[in-house]
């Protein structure tokens, strides 16, 4: 039974492999960012689900407002620069963090913060005047999907805007520890695919939107 | 002893071997390709040179090709052997991407055209 067994794979020798790896399972600065990448991927799975009702959604708008007549090309622009800079920037952060390098970690993160702040000024900003001016998420089938979709992005980036803020008091108290820079990473992960997201947004929404 | 040797020997295990201007130029490279691209993609949508109905195309691919850049230069998904699992993952996520968003476009764009409502009954819910 044991032999017949082996031949087929159910059992193994001491020496042999047991799936696990020969020094046993990656170490946490390994696993801990895989896992986070996972999350993120899987977020991209909840925006693609956003999208693909936008583009169904996109021309449905019960005689109200168009895509052509609410969205204004250059704020826009700015966002996306701001954005980009954003990311830019926490990059930077990550360099200088992973040489223990204090100030300019600080300094990087506030300047990648404050730039995500110009962001969600102007998409608030945005929001606002569309609502003022009745094109609020309950106008037509068109706006409620929009308002979701950026709104759902707008929501992450305020979240990532707290976790910087986060972040930066446990650099500042707690140095560059282990488990602080695995948390840094992670962080600097979500603001990039943050940032890929807004790639999509911009092109989808706003400028296939806004083709003559 | 070769000054490659030097470098390696310089830092503990872990901690990032390369130097700092190496790794700001690859993030300078993304900042400057992603400006690129972004410049391009607002240009095409608002130049009337470009044949109308493949600028939409157009647009997207350019979005997808900023993507990849962001992927390789601030995300640094390599093909390197560390990153197999990152891989497969990021192929796995594209996978289920694709499959909702064009499945359904697709699906939705079918049952608009094949049951659209009669246009007396669109207008009797217009006037309401």
């Amino acid at each position: 039974m044991t032999t017949e067994a082996a031949t087929i794979g159910l059992t193994h020798g001491a020496s042999e492999d047991t799936g696990l790896g020969h020094r046993g399972p990656e170490s946490k600065s390994i696993v801990v960012p895989y896992g986070f990448w996972l999350f993120v991927l899987s977020d991209m799975v909840l925006f693609s689900a956003l999208f693909a009702t936008y583009a169904s959604l996109a021309h449905a708008t019960d005689g109200g407002p168009t895509s052509n007549e609410l969205f204004d090309r250059t704020l826009v622009a700015i966002e996306t620069m701001a954005l980009l800079l954003s990311s830019f920037t926490c990059g930077l952060a990550m360099i200088v963090a992973k040489r223990g390098n204090m100030v300019w970690t600080l300094g990087w993160l506030l300047v990648t913060g404050l730039l995500g702040f110009v962001f969600l000024s102007i998409e608030i900003y945005e929001f606002a005047s569309m609502a003022a001016e009745g094109a609020g998420p309950q106008r037509s089938a068109f706006l409620s999907s929009f308002f979701t979709l950026v709104g759902c992005h707008g929501a992450h980036v305020t979240a990532g805007l707290l976790w910087i803020g986060t972040m930066m008091a446990q650099v500042w108290t707690k140095g560059f520890k282990d488990h602080i820079m695995r948390r840094l990473l992670c962080l600097s992960v979500f603001w990039h695919a943050l940032d890929i997201i807004w790639v999509a947004i911009f092109t989808i929404v706003y400028l296939i939107g806004t083709l003559p | 002893m070769t000054p490659d040797e030097n470098n390696l020997i310089d830092v503990a295990p872990g901690l990032p071997h390369s130097n700092v201007l190496s790794e700001t130029l690859a993030y300078v490279i993304g900042l400057v390709l992603a400006l690129i691209l972004t410049g391009v993609s607002f240009w095409v949508a608002s130049t009337s040179v470009l044949w109308g109905p493949g600028v939409a195309v157009g647009l997207v691919v350019l979005a997808i090709a900023q993507m990849g850049i962001h992927l390789v230069f601030f995300l640094h998904i390599t093909s390197g052997p560390d990153n197999t699992n990152n891989v497969l993952a990021l192929a796995f996520g594209v996978l289920i991407v694709f499959l909702v968003m064009i499945g359904t476009i697709v699906i939705m764009t079918q049952m608009d055209a094949n049951m659209a409502p009669d246009p007396a009954l669109m207008n009797l819910q217009m006037q309401h």
